[in-house]
């Protein structure tokens, strides 16, 4: 049996430089899933790997919703170990997801923005889409209870 | 019932496992199962597995995980209230955590489409452990009816 790796070190590290892939490693669903985030101009984007697991509708083909809905959840995530000001553990109350267009058998992006920064609930909205950032697939708002970790 | 009407149902079942486990890659690479049903009511099985951990401390489910199986659930509720199966598409789903999962233990849920018009169904839902009154998740979503696409393999 492996020990897990200290997250709070992990998520630390990964504020600091803006390189998560280390703590994505350490989370099973998300190494699963094939998602991934990159920090450009301070900027974080979560990216869902296309692969043949992640399809929904074999005849289209397109995504599976959850899929969507999971790397709508990640980028949120994410989002807020990247940006809050102290290290805080988001424990997700609620995710309401738009559907928009159909996700192609394609590599996926999302973008998260923190609307309402609270002291213990904080609101996010997200955004994903595909080749076009202007024709989202998807949308979604998001409430967070919050603590401070340590 | 009756032991005609009890073979009929277990085919059905058997049927509708095979459309949405086999049939559908990401419920197959979750592991999803479809356990029971009655009229539009759908009741499906996420075996606990280490590949879906989310924190690797606890060892609990990812919640994108219980997402993805109430949204497959959500969409298997309207294929049972549909008279004629076609393609559906999600319009808008929301999930509400209410507690946290255990780990190394099964989800299961339950979800039923309510009310089904001409273009869009409507349905909820619960995801718990063992006691259905002591639920995890719930979820609400809607469906638009009669999209592109074939139907899902196994629900005609």
């Amino acid at each position: 049996m492996t020990t897990p790796v200290p997250l709070l070190e992990v998520v630390q590290q990964a504020r600091q430089n803006g390189d998560f892939s280390e703590f994505i490693a350490a989370i099973p669903y998300w190494r699963f899933m094939g998602l991934s985030a990159r920090v450009d101009d301070e900027q974080l984007t979560g990216v869902l790997h296309y692969s043949d697991p992640l399809i929904g509708n074999p005849v289209l083909p397109a995504l599976h919703g959850g899929t969507i809905g999971a790397l709508l959840e990640t980028t949120a995530v994410l989002e807020l170990f990247y940006r809050a000001e102290t290290v805080v553990i988001p424990k997700t109350i609620n995710l309401t997801v738009a559907y928009l267009r159909s996700g192609k058998p394609v590599d996926t992006f999302a973008k998260a923005r923190i609307t309402k920064q609270g002291r213990r609930i904080v609101s996010v909205q997200i955004e994903a889409w595909q080749d076009d950032r202007a024709r989202p697939i998807a949308s979604a708002s998001a409430n967070f209870l919050v603590t401070p970790a340590g | 019932m009756g032991a005609d009407e009890a073979s009929d149902k277990a085919e059905k079942l058997a049927r509708l496992d095979q459309g949405f486990a086999g049939g559908i890659p990401h419920n197959k690479a979750l592991g999803l199962k479809f356990v029971n049903f009655d009229g539009a009511t759908a009741w499906l099985r996420l075996p606990y597995d280490k590949k879906l951990v989310g924190n690797p401390h606890t060892g609990v489910m990812h919640g994108g995980a219980i997402t993805s199986m109430l949204d497959a659930a959500c969409g298997a509720a309207v294929f049972l209230a549909l008279k004629r199966m076609g393609p559906i598409a999600t319009l808008d789903l929301r999930i509400d955590y209410l507690k946290s999962g255990l780990a190394h233990k099964d989800v299961m849920c339950r979800t039923e489409c309510y009310k089904l018009t001409r273009h869009i169904a409507f349905a909820r839902g619960i995801a718990y452990h063992d006691d259905e009154s002591d639920p995890i998740a719930c979820a609400t979503g809607t469906f638009a009816i009669g999209t592109k696409g074939a139907p899902i393999p196994g629900t005609k």
